[in-house]
């Protein structure tokens, strides 16, 4: 079970959370003017990275605000939490 | 390849049973290969075989980061069915179902395949309905399919508590008499068994840590071991799928997430087939050696761990002993997660990737292991003839930019 530190309530268990996976993945601004190929990356392709992720969670049931969660997906270890449009911290 | 027979046995009985030859070498790798699969589990393994019985190639290495069947292979509840609601899944998981049912006599090695039925329960007035929908769906396909009332639940699975009182009664279940189990570690012996015995080399302990291309083609393979050259590369390798795609620059639609599974204390015969509730989530099974095997959804974040929180195992428990109270005491002996490849429409991706010489069969995501003997088949014809079979053309990289999308996650009765 993860302990995860919310930049609002601070550290709650895992079962507070939901997570909504890949963080920083950006809508392109006029999806009419790029091709499938750019369209399905961006709804559907993913880094999955064995290491260092950036994901989003959201604190369902606690503040139900969401936030960023740098996070290793080997050893599971919350390496960063920073707040939506807070700059990214390096890996 | 020595067959095993009742003779065999007694002959090697009169020789205290110390000349049972191994099931397969540990070869060195050698510099180039025809085919490089990466991935000794089932899928890989399957592919080889059908590879070599299908299509006459056998200058093939099955490459294995760890020990054999060690992955997901070694690490899933067995569950065996085919009753998919779409026709394209229908068709695979049925060609699928059809292979393990001479499996054991082909391979000359018993997998144990127990068609003792898959029971998958409807808890709320939309479950029935789905579950009736998918029943005549299944059945137009040609495969079988029934559709039980509760009264009918409780007559093939007594130990169920059907009684109307409860938070999510059941109102139903569809029934897929030739679903049901088979012994996971004996798939991956016996293909190997049988790859081994057609001259395909199972290298293991050999990590693959790159993918070398030329002129825009992928030529070979870097591994713990070195270097090896292939003139076809596949990568059969379900959790770290994206990981090797990577390596040549392929991005794809998955997402690895650990999925955990359960054992509990070995008992006498008390369930009798399979039985998947998608409400109060747990499928469970009994084992021939008498543990129960549950397991149920994935953990909501990305992992390579192979293990996952508590409290998810902690809720398949609840599930279990909501719908069998008669588990209630039974004491849990281990639990474990393995790494799996979801796919946003919860169906496989088995063909041909973007880079020449390429090749992907992965995304099966929670429900592979059924499809082990299919996956292996469709994925071999792939490979030997440089096009997909009609039966794995639709699950295409390319679906996901048509937009053709394959969506079972909840169409198909699956447990996520």
């Amino acid at each position: 079970m993860l302990l995860i530190r919310c930049p609002w309530c601070g550290p709650r268990d895992e079962t507070e959370f939901r997570c909504g996976g890949e963080a920083h993945i950006v809508r392109p601004p006029d999806p009419d003017a790029i091709s499938d190929a750019e369209w399905a990356d961006y709804l559907f392709m993913r880094k999955n990275p064995k290491g260092a992720h950036r994901e989003r969670w959201v604190h369902a049931q606690g503040c139900r605000r969401w936030f960023n969660v740098l996070r290793s997906t080997v050893s599971h270890e919350i390496l960063a939490v920073y707040r939506m449009g807070e700059p990214e911290p390096k890996a | 390849m020595k067959r095993y027979s009742i003779f065999a046995l007694l002959r090697n009985a009169i020789s205290r049973h110390r000349d049972w030859p191994p099931l397969w070498r540990y070869p060195d790798p050698k510099p180039r290969y025809r085919v490089v699969i990466i991935g000794g589990g089932g899928h890989g393994l399957a592919t080889a075989y059908y590879l070599a019985k299908e299509h006459g190639i056998t200058d093939v290495a099955v490459l294995e980061k760890s020990w054999l069947g060690g992955g997901n292979t070694g690490r899933n509840t067995t569950v065996i069915r085919s009753n998919y609601l779409w026709d394209e899944s229908a068709a695979l998981y049925e060609h699928s179902l059809k292979l393990w049912e001479g499996l054991s006599a082909d391979l000359n090695y018993n997998l144990m395949l127990s068609q003792r039925g898959v029971l998958s329960l409807a808890h709320t007035l939309h479950e029935v309905r789905e579950g009736i929908r998918r029943a005549n769906a299944n059945r137009l396909n040609g495969i079988d399919a029934e559709w039980l009332t509760p009264e009918q639940v409780k007559t093939f699975c007594p130990v169920l508590n059907t009684s109307p009182g409860v938070r999510y009664p059941i109102l139903g279940a569809t029934l897929q008499r030739r679903g049901g189990i088979a012994r996971h570690d004996a798939v991956a012996w016996g293909l190997a068994r049988a790859v081994d015995a057609r001259g395909v080399d199972i290298i293991q302990n050999c990590e693959v840590t790159g993918i070398r291309r030329e002129g825009g083609r992928a030529v070979g393979v870097e591994t713990s071991r070195g270097y090896i050259a292939a003139d076809k590369i596949a990568i059969v390798a379900a959790g770290h799928s994206s990981v090797l795609a990577a390596m040549a620059g392929v991005r794809l639609p998955i997402e690895s997430h650990p999925l955990q599974a359960l054992v509990s204390e070995p008992v006498k015969p008390v369930l009798n087939c399979v039985v998947m509730s998608s409400t109060v989530h747990v499928y469970v099974s009994q084992s021939d050696k008498g543990e129960l095997v549950l397991g149920a959804g994935i953990d909501g974040f990305n992992s390579y761990a192979q293990r996952g929180s508590f409290h998810v195992i902690e809720g398949q428990m609840a599930a279990l002993v909501e719908l069998f109270p008669i588990f209630s005491r039974m004491r849990m002996m281990r639990s474990w997660g393995g790494i799996v490849d979801v796919c946003p429409d919860a169906s496989p991706i088995i063909g041909k990737l973007p880079v020449e010489g390429l090749y992907l069969n992965g995304g099966w995501g929670t429900g592979g292991f059924k499809a082990t003997p299919g996956s292996g088949w469709v994925f071999a014809y792939t490979i030997a003839r440089d096009e997909p079979h009609p039966l794995n053309a639709p699950f295409q990289l390319d679906r996901f930019t048509t937009g053709a999308l394959i969506d079972e996650h909840g169409a198909a009765g699956v447990a996520h």
